[in-house]
């Protein structure tokens, strides 16, 4: 549990993965894909946050407890866009 | 938990509240990852703001979004995503007892560091001479200035809150450079390298979001 030692082909590989990704989203982002576009270029971004969480950050080889927190950090992240996002949009619903 | 850790000479960088240093390794960890858990929230509420806005105003939002410089944006994703990799490598170079590495990679990290600051300062001039930066003299040239000024007010408060922990960063990197030089750390104990690169690659992920949400999304109209 104390040190594990991530070899440094590992950091590396999820580098060239980074730079990869950060190129790919760049260039999708000059493509009309309609509502695509802002999906492809977050979910790109979750990704390449995932990674930098799970090996950088040696979340993948941290306790569970480490995990909960981090988890938290999400959860309570995705109650406030969610929450927000649904009262502001259907504000101009007039179903009652 | 106590079993025989009293047989052995006690580690001098062993504080006296822990019992072993797995422990107290642990347990630092753990409270950097719950800061980073409020510095979510702090950041949430901007990112809240912004993408409650952008889809009120799409269309101004777009077209202010479109002013920003695509290219010194991508950059600077590069550069700060090659300074999450010298972090990495430091931390590795200090849980390796690699002193000189250690104090390369940190170096580097620090280069990297100020290279995207100055990019970043770069970019703010371009806005100062465009006249894009809210309360003064603010103008742009489109059919709701106003609503412009909201992208550029959450764009300035965004990237600025994040420049600012770029430079607190690198406050944090002098402090673990000298650290290293004086030779305080070994393969047994390292943490405050390692919290320190927990903190460098939370604002990596920052911008990771920031990028696509402010300089993306609209780009292709």
């Amino acid at each position: 549990m104390e040190h594990v030692i991530v070899p440094r082909s590992t950091y590396y590989t999820i580098f060239a993965v980074l730079v990869v990704m950060t190129g790919v989203t760049t260039g999708v982002a000059f493509f009309d894909l309609g509502l695509a576009n802002p999906v492809i270029a977050l979910s790109i971004a979750v990704f390449k946050a995932s990674l930098v969480v799970l090996f950088f950050m040696h979340l993948k080889y941290r306790s569970h407890l480490t995990w909960v927190v981090a988890g938290a950090a999400v959860f309570w992240l995705g109650i406030l866009l969610v929450l927000i996002l649904s009262d502001y949009t259907t504000r101009g619903w007039a179903w009652f | 938990m106590h079993d025989d850790t009293t047989a052995s000479p006690r580690e001098p960088s062993l504080q006296h509240h822990f019992d072993d240093l797995g422990q107290q390794h642990e347990a630092a960890t753990l409270g950097m990852w719950v800061f980073l858990a409020t510095e979510v929230m702090f950041f949430g509420g901007l990112f809240a703001a912004y993408m409650l806005y952008r889809v009120w105003y799409p269309g101004t939002f777009g077209a202010a979004s479109r002013t920003l410089d695509i290219t010194l944006g991508a950059v600077n994703t590069m550069v700060l995503i090659t300074s999450s990799l010298t972090m990495a490598l430091a931390v590795h170079a200090a849980a390796t007892d690699e002193r000189r590495k250690l104090m390369a990679f940190l170096a580097a990290t620090m280069v990297l560091g100020a290279v995207f600051l100055g990019i970043k300062g770069i970019e703010y001039h371009h806005k100062f001479v465009e006249h894009h930066i809210p309360g003064f003299g603010f103008q742009f040239e489109g059919p709701a200035p106003e609503r412009a000024n909201l992208f550029f007010s959450l764009y300035f408060a965004m990237t600025g809150l994040h420049a600012l922990h770029m430079i607190i960063g690198l406050g944090i990197m002098t402090v673990m450079l000298i650290m290293a030089w004086r030779g305080r750390f070994s393969a047994r104990w390292h943490t405050p390298i390692e919290i320190s690169g927990l903190y460098w690659h939370f604002v990596d992920i920052v911008w990771i979001f920031l990028f696509p949400l402010l300089y993306l999304v609209d780009r292709h109209r």
